[in-house]
């Protein structure tokens, strides 16, 4: 009987994840090479978010260093592919285990820290990180970049077009989406939710604290490090500064904009990000002919700081809201503009 | 006392805050199935004994030993693992949770979930979550609030949430339960509710420790319990010895004539 009840908390259907990507791998029948690039774009970033979102939205754990584990598994990649001629398959795994082994020696002191102890930690973490990137040139090629990354292929397929990196860092992201999904719909969502719930009921209920942030925090890295290792086969071409904190402080906003209590946030704050990035790009010049190439992190602060004002769970609840008012018509109860104040992804659990 | 079985054993627990002795040499054991309270005015030390037990205050000194094993310095986590759960005197239910949720998140020691299986959704995953909802269900039933289980926590009545509380600590079978100050806040329905709900657990051999500064309820539900004043122990026993006991009464009443006994800090 209770398989229904279990039904009646969580959503596990395969119906929701499933529509949504028939529809966008349908996307290279009617799309340019410029929009699937774009979307490739969006899936490296939501591979990333995927991860970030869990950890601040599940865990309450803010982090501002991920883009140290997006470059490990770029350069790892790029190192042993493009210097040893290694498999990028093992390289991705490499790069993966690095940044998980990175990311508990880290985890472990810097998760006794709390809300912006522990933001400033990973900060700092991610310029330590930045700097080796640029001071190892015999590995990394320093602040010149890595050229020449080879591309990836399976079975003797080669991945050289967008298309075909379209599908796979969208694979990536099905897999991963339905993997935290997966996790949070259960004992260790439970555990993680409990903390943002209660910390001190989490603790008594005999949930280790500890090791569930810990263990988020090395899946964040592991899915940020995938990510980084595909990037850096489809641009064949990595150098430090897409690695700086602002790319880190990215990835942030991006979870934030999409709103961290929904997993599916992950995709839609990277999707709002790479495409108004995009119109920006396009428009700004036009309209302001001598504006500087930093008008973009100016926007998205702005941008940041009103959805945080506005909007504190993000974008998604705004869908919800809007798809459940249309549902709701007949009854016309004018509720649905209530602002939710309740939890907020980017708050720390203090 | 015939053939009780010790169950928590403390022993001259002390915390000391700055100059300031909270609490002052406490001992007591408390034996399996009985309901034993820890009473005493405002400001007595409960509450920091409490803390102690649970592992929320590490203690000056003295010891918690729980079923023969020594609990002093164990984490709170550590401390339910070990067979111990509690509620709050201020709610701290999930609110982020629905609340058979919230109930199930009580049942996390018992589980074997881990990440990797549940993001690879095991059988075994699916299989232990029917039987956890399944079990999560019917202790709402037993604390009577099964009609709340697809709500979400922060919906129910105050009364209500304390039951959920309870039936969040008890879904792991734990050997103890500690309970604080489980009657403040509620109204005389609802704590009559609570009364029986734990009364009816007790039946079923669980032990209650718990702390209380209503006087009445104490009486009328404890088998023993100890009262602390100013930090220190001024009596034990059972609820007749505790009224007839002289300390104890210029404690509530404030004679100052029999308090000459008790020692301050």
């Amino acid at each position: 009987m209770t398989k229904k009840n279990l039904k009646l908390i969580y959503n596990n259907s395969l119906v929701g994840p499933g529509i949504f990507f028939a529809l966008l791998f349908c996307l290279p029948l009617v799309g340019s090479n410029y929009t699937l690039a774009i979307f490739t774009m969006i899936g490296f970033y939501a591979l990333v978010c995927i991860g970030l979102t869990m950890l601040t939205g599940y865990a309450g754990q803010i982090s501002l260093g991920h883009a140290a584990f997006y470059g490990i598994g770029a350069y790892t990649s790029a190192y042993m592919t493009a210097t040893l001629g290694l498999s990028p398959w093992l390289a991705i795994l490499v790069g993966a285990l690095i940044s998980a082994l990175v990311a508990l020696l880290i985890g472990i002191p810097t998760f006794k820290l709390k809300g912006y102890y522990l933001a400033l930690a990973t900060l700092g973490f991610g310029i330590i990180v930045y700097t080796a990137f640029k001071e190892l040139s015999s590995i990394t090629g320093g602040s010149n970049g890595f050229f020449g990354i080879p591309s990836i292929s399976l079975f003797g397929f080669e991945f050289m077009t967008d298309q075909s990196y379209f599908y796979l860092i969208w694979f990536f992201v099905f897999m991963a989406l339905i993997f935290s999904r997966n996790i949070i719909h259960s004992r260790i969502g439970r555990g993680l939710r409990s903390i943002e719930g209660s910390e001190i009921a989490a603790d008594a209920v005999g949930v280790n604290l500890m090791k569930y942030k810990l263990q988020i925090f090395v899946t964040s890295a592991i899915f940020t490090s995938i990510s980084g290792s595909l990037l850096a086969h489809y641009v064949t071409f990595i150098n430090p500064d897409l690695f700086t904190a602002n790319t880190s402080i990215y990835f942030l906003i991006m979870v934030i904009i999409g709103g961290s209590n929904s997993i599916w946030g992950a995709i839609v704050g990277s999707a709002t990000y790479v495409l108004l990035g995009e119109l920006l790009k396009h428009y700004v010049p036009i309209i302001l002919p001598n504006v500087g190439g930093e008008f973009e992190i100016v926007f998205f602060g702005l941008l940041l700081v009103l959805t945080l004002i506005y909007m504190p769970n993000g974008l998604v609840p705004q869908f919800i809201k809007i798809a459940g008012k249309r549902h709701k018509k007949e009854r016309s109860a004018p509720i649905a503009f209530s602002i939710d104040t309740r939890a907020t992804g980017g708050k720390t659990n203090d | 006392m015939t053939n009780k079985e010790l169950i928590l054993s403390v022993e001259n627990l002390t915390k000391v805050f700055g100059g300031v002795v909270a609490v002052d040499n406490v001992s007591f054991a408390i034996n399996k199935g009985e309901i034993f309270a820890v009473i005493g005015p405002n400001g007595a030390g409960k509450t920091t004994l409490f803390n102690m037990i649970t592992g929320v205050l590490p203690s000056s000194s003295g010891n918690v030993y729980f079923q023969g094993k020594r609990l002093t310095r164990k984490k709170p986590y550590q401390i339910a693992q070990a067979g111990i759960t509690r509620t709050f005197q201020n709610l701290e239910v999930f609110d982020n949770m629905t609340v058979v949720e919230n109930v199930m998140t009580g049942a996390h020691i018992t589980m074997k979930t881990n990440i990797l299986t549940a993001g690879l959704r095991l059988p075994t995953v699916v299989k232990e979550e029917v039987r956890t909802m399944e079990r999560a269900l019917q202790c709402l039933k037993d604390v009577g609030i099964a009609d709340f289980a697809y709500e979400m926590s922060d919906k129910l009545p105050y009364g209500s949430q304390r039951l959920l509380e309870i039936a969040r600590a008890a879904i792991s079978k734990p050997q103890l339960i500690l309970l604080d100050e489980p009657m403040a806040g509620l109204n005389a329905e609802e704590s009559r509710q609570l009364v029986e709900v734990i009364l009816k657990m007790r039946a079923e051999g669980m032990t209650f420790l718990f702390v209380e500064h209503d006087m009445e309820t104490v009486m009328s539900i404890s088998d023993r319990l100890v009262v602390v004043d100013n930090g220190v122990k001024i009596g034990e026993g059972t609820p007749e010895e505790i009224y007839k006991n002289p300390k104890v009464v210029a404690a509530y009443l404030g004679d100052d004539e029999a308090e000459e006994g008790v020692s301050y800090a």
